[in-house]
C-alpha cells in the first residue's frame, strides 16, 4: 500500500505543472468561467482565450500529451493511466481547457480498441495530431438515461449508409468537425443488440445544426436533425450492431475525464482565500462554526474525489474496468459540485446572487454561475440515478427484476 | 501509488478473518454483553498466542513490530466480527501511550505484559463536562515525597473494571498537565461500571487521595497536551478502522436480504428505491475505506497525518450511521427484533462514530487545519 506518486509520476505531475504555468497567462484561471463539474459554461472571459487555446493545444501534440496512454505506433507515448490521470489533474487544476477532448480523449481510444486496421489509418493520425474536433451523437429526444432507445436509424443503400433522426444536448456541435454517433443498424434485433458507431462529417447535406441555449444564456448545446444524411459504409467504425457494448467502455472512461478534480481544488482554494479575507457583520467569516463545518466538509469531500480518481487510474493500469467504480467516482464528483456550490452561495449570502463585472461581486461571480452550472453535472454523462443503477445492478449483482 | 494491499497483509487479513470467525460467533458477542466482565478470557489469551496483541509493539518488548497498517487489518476484522475485548483499550490506547511516551525501564515494564496478554489498560482523560477534548483540568494531582495524591473524578473510561492500569490525565501544577499510571484497583479508587448503547462497558471512576508514584509519570511533568493529541489522533484512526469493518458487514448483510427477500413477487433488491440504497451503502464503503486507509497509512509511514485522520474519522463516522440506518430499512422490521445481529452492528457504529470525536468535533479540526 502506497498512496504516493512514485519517483516517475511525481517527475511528470512537476513537468506538466511547469509546463502550464510556462504556457499560460499568469491571470488566465481568473478567466475561466466553467464550474467543477458543470457542463454548461466553458466560457473564457478574455479576448485572446481562443489563440491561447489553439496555441496551447498545438503544443501539446508535440509533446505527445494529447494521447498520453495510446501507443506509440498510433501517435501516442504509452504513459500509464495514472500518468493521464495526473495529467488531467494538472490541466484541470490551472484551467487549461484543451480544444478537442472529445476526439482525443474518447472517440480514439474506442477506435484504438474496436476500430479496423482501415479505420485506424483513416481516423487515428487526425486526431491524434488535434486536427478534427469531435461531438457526441448519443442522447435523442426519447433516448436520455435510456440510451438503448435511441431512435435514429442508418440503412444500407449500396455503398452508403442513409441516416435519419434527431440528436440532442450535442456538446459544441456546431464547433466541431464531425459526429461521433450512435444509430440503429438493426431494426428488429433486441434494443442493445442493433447499434453501431458511425463517424459523420457536419458538412454532409441533410446534417442541420440547431443551438439550444442553456441556462447561463450560452450557446453550448444544439440540436442536431439528420435528414437523409449518406455516408460511405466505412464510416461505420468497428463491427455492425455491437455499438452499444462498446458504449459502455466509452461512457466509464468519459466519466472518468470529465471529472477533471483539479479545477474542484482550484475554486475551493479561491473560496478559502476570500472567506479568510472577509468579515461579516465585524467579524471574521472563517470564525462561523456552521461556515467552518461546511468548508471542512466539502474539503474532505475533495479529499475523497481525489482518493476515488486515483484508484480509478490504478485499476485500470492494473488491468481492470472500473465500471462501478467510475461510477461511483463520477457521483461522487458530479454532487460535490452541487454541494460546493450551494456552500459557496450559503457563505455568500446576497453577495452571491450578483453576476460577474460589478465592484461588490465577490468571488469572480462564480457563485451564481456555480449554482447555475452545477445542476448539469449530476444530469450529464448519466444522472445520478444512472450510476446508482450501474453500482446496484453491475457492481453489487442486485437483480434487474 | 498502489492502493491495495501487500500479499502479507493479505494473508495477515484472511488469518484474522477466519480466525474471528470461528472464534467469535454471535452467540459469544451476546454472551459478552451480559458477562460481567465483557471479554472472553481465553479469547484473549488466544489473541496473545497469535501475537496480536503486540502488533505494533517492537521485538525488544517481546511484540512483532508491526507497522499501524497491521494493526488497521485487525482493528477492521474486529468490527467484521462484533468482537468485545479489551483490545483497543490496552493496545491501541495503553500500549501506544507507553511507547510514545514511556522510559526505557517503563516500556521493558509493562509491554512484554501486554504482549502476553495479563496486563490490562484504560484511558481515563475526559471529565464531567467535557465532551471530546481532555483537559484534566479538575483533577489535581498534588505532589509531595512520596509522588502524587490525586483527586478527581473521570467518565467514560471504557474497561475500568477490568484495568490493572489506566492511562490518567491529571494536573500536577499551575497549568501543568501530566499522564499517571494508576493502579486500577488501589485504594482511593471507585468506579460504577454501565453498559453504553455500544454494548460496551465504561465506568465512572473516581479517584480520592489515591496515591500513585513518582516513577509511574508517563513522559516528563507538563507534557501531557502534545501526547494526548497524538493518541487521539491515532485513536480517532482506529475507531474508523473498526467502523470500516462494521460497516462492511451491515452491509453484506443488507445486500444479502435485499436479494433474498420477496415482496410483491419479487426480490426486494429488484427495486430501484433499495438498489438507490444499496448503491448510496457501496459509496459510503468505498469513501470511508480510501479516506481512513490514507490516514493510517501516512501514519505507518511516520508522516505528519493530522489532517487526514480528522478527515478519516469525521467522514467515516457519518458515513457509518447512514450505512447502518439504511442497512435497517432495507431489513425492515426483521433487525429490530433482539434475535437479529445487525442492531449489533448499528449500536457499536454509533459509539465508535462517537468515540474520540465525532463528525462535527473532527470537521471542526480540519477547519483549523485549513487555516479558518
Amino acid at each position: 500500500m502506497d498512496f504516493r506518486f512514485n519517483e516517475r509520476e511525481t517527475a511528470f505531475y512537476n513537468e506538466v505543472d511547469d509546463f502550464l504555468k510556462q504556457q499560460l497567462p499568469t491571470d488566465w484561471v481568473k478567466g475561466v468561467l466553467r464550474w467543477p463539474g458543470g457542463y454548461g459554461s466553458q466560457e473564457f472571459d478574455r479576448q485572446d482565450a481562443a489563440e491561447i487555446i489553439d496555441r496551447f493545444q498545438r503544443k501539446l501534440v508535440e509533446k505527445g500529451w494529447l494521447t498520453i496512454s495510446w501507443p506509440k505506433e498510433y501517435g501516442g507515448i504509452e504513459y500509464t493511466y495514472m500518468e493521464q490521470a495526473i495529467f488531467d489533474e494538472r490541466t484541470s487544476y490551472h484551467g487549461a481547457l484543451i480544444a478537442d477532448v472529445i476526439a482525443a480523449g474518447i472517440v480514439g481510444p474506442t477506435i484504438l480498441e474496436i476500430g479496423t486496421e482501415a479505420d485506424k489509418e483513416e481516423w487515428i493520425p487526425k486526431i491524434a495530431s488535434g486536427r478534427i474536433k469531435m461531438w457526441l451523437g448519443y442522447s435523442e429526444p426519447n433516448a436520455g438515461s435510456d440510451l438503448s432507445s435511441i431512435q435514429t436509424t442508418a440503412v444500407e443503400d449500396r455503398d452508403d449508409y442513409v441516416i435519419n433522426g434527431q440528436k440532442v444536448w450535442s456538446s459544441d456541435a456546431h464547433r466541431s468537425d464531425y459526429a461521433w454517433l450512435i444509430a440503429r443498424t438493426d431494426p428488429k434485433a433486441p434494443k442493445h443488440k442493433g447499434i453501431s458507431y458511425f463517424i459523420v462529417d457536419n458538412r454532409t447535406p441533410g446534417v442541420t445544426i440547431r443551438p439550444l441555449v442553456n441556462i447561463h444564456g450560452i450557446h453550448h448545446f444544439n440540436e442536431v436533425f439528420f435528414d437523409n444524411v449518406r455516408v460511405p459504409k466505412k464510416n461505420l467504425i468497428g463491427e455492425k450492431n455491437k455499438g452499444f457494448y462498446h458504449l459502455m467502455t466509452s461512457l466509464a472512461i468519459e466519466r472518468i475525464m470529465l471529472v477533471r478534480m483539479g479545477s474542484f481544488r482550484r475554486i475551493f482554494e479561491e473560496l478559502t482565500l476570500w472567506v479568510k479575507e472577509h468579515d461579516r457583520d465585524g467579524k471574521p467569516l472563517g470564525s462561523y462554526p456552521l461556515l467552518r463545518q461546511k468548508m471542512a466538509e466539502i474539503a474532505t469531500k475533495i479529499e475523497i474525489g481525489y482518493l476515488l480518481f486515483w484508484r480509478t487510474a490504478e485499476l485500470l493500469d492494473k488491468g481492470k474496468i472500473p465500471n462501478v467504480e467510475a461510477s461511483i467516482l463520477k457521483l461522487t464528483a458530479t454532487e460535490l459540485s452541487r454541494s460546493l456550490a450551494e456552500v459557496a452561495m450559503d457563505i455568500l449570502g446576497p453577495y452571491g446572487l450578483l453576476p460577474r463585472g460589478y465592484e461588490r461581486t465577490p468571488f469572480r461571480g462564480m457563485a451564481p454561475r456555480g449554482y447555475l452550472d452545477c445542476i448539469s453535472s449530476t444530469i450529464g454523462a448519466g444522472t445520478s440515478e444512472i450510476q446508482r443503477n450501474i453500482i446496484a445492478v453491475r457492481g453489487l449483482g442486485l437483480p434487474r427484476e | 501509488m498502489d492502493l491495495d494491499f501487500s500479499e502479507e497483509q493479505r494473508i495477515l487479513q484472511r488469518s484474522a478473518r477466519d480466525f474471528l470467525k470461528e472464534k467469535c460467533p454471535k452467540s459469544l458477542v451476546r454472551e459478552m454483553i451480559r458477562d460481567e466482565k465483557g471479554y472472553p478470557e481465553w479469547l484473549w489469551k488466544e489473541m496473545a498466542d497469535l501475537g496480536w496483541l503486540g502488533v505494533t509493539i517492537p521485538e525488544e518488548y517481546k511484540g512483532i513490530g508491526g507497522d499501524f497498517l497491521d494493526l488497521a487489518i485487525l482493528l477492521e476484522a474486529m468490527g467484521e466480527a462484533c468482537l468485545s475485548s479489551p483490545f483497543f483499550s490496552t493496545v491501541v490506547l495503553g500500549a501506544e501511550a507507553l511507547l510514545l511516551a514511556g522510559t526505557e525501564e517503563q516500556k521493558k515494564k509493562f509491554l512484554p505484559r501486554v504482549v502476553e496478554g495479563t496486563l490490562l489498560l484504560a484511558l481515563a482523560a475526559i471529565e464531567p463536562g467535557e465532551w471530546y477534548r481532555a483537559t484534566g483540568s479538575n483533577t489535581i494531582a498534588s505532589r509531595d515525597k512520596n509522588g502524587y495524591l490525586v483527586n478527581g473524578t473521570k467518565y467514560f473510561v471504557e474497561n475500568a473494571h477490568i484495568a490493572d492500569y489506566m492511562i490518567l490525565l491529571a494536573q500536577t501544577g499551575e497549568k501543568e498537565m501530566t499522564i499517571l499510571m494508576v493502579e486500577g484497583k488501589g485504594p482511593g479508587i471507585r468506579f460504577e461500571t454501565v453498559q453504553t448503547l455500544g454494548n460496551e462497558k465504561q465506568s465512572v471512576v473516581i479517584f480520592r487521595d489515591t496515591r500513585v508514584p513518582e516513577a509511574n509519570t508517563l513522559g516528563r511533568a507538563g507534557e501531557a497536551s502534545h501526547l494526548m493529541e497524538v493518541l487521539q489522533e491515532r485513536a480517532s484512526v482506529a475507531k474508523s478502522l473498526e467502523m470500516l469493518g462494521l460497516m462492511k458487514v451491515a452491509f453484506d448483510m443488507a445486500l444479502a436480504y435485499a436479494k433474498e427477500r420477496e415482496q410483491f413477487g419479487r426480490p426486494i433488491g429488484s427495486f430501484q428505491a433499495v438498489q438507490h440504497h444499496c448503491a448510496n451503502m457501496a459509496v459510503d464503503m468505498e469513501s470511508s475505506r480510501l479516506i481512513t486507509y490514507q490516514a493510517a497509512w501516512k501514519i505507518a509511514r511516520g508522516l505528519p497525518a493530522s489532517k487526514e485522520a480528522a478527515m478519516a474519522k469525521a467522514w467515516t463516522s457519518d458515513a457509518a450511521g447512514r450505512l447502518t440506518r439504511l442497512a435497517h430499512q432495507v431489513h425492515g422490521a426483521i433487525a429490530f427484533c433482539d434475535e437479529h445481529d445487525l442492531h449489533l452492528y448499528y449500536r457499536k457504529a454509533k459509539a465508535a462514530g462517537i468515540a474520540f470525536g465525532d463528525a462535527e468535533y473532527h470537521f471542526e479540526k480540519v477547519a483549523e487545519q485549513l487555516g479558518f
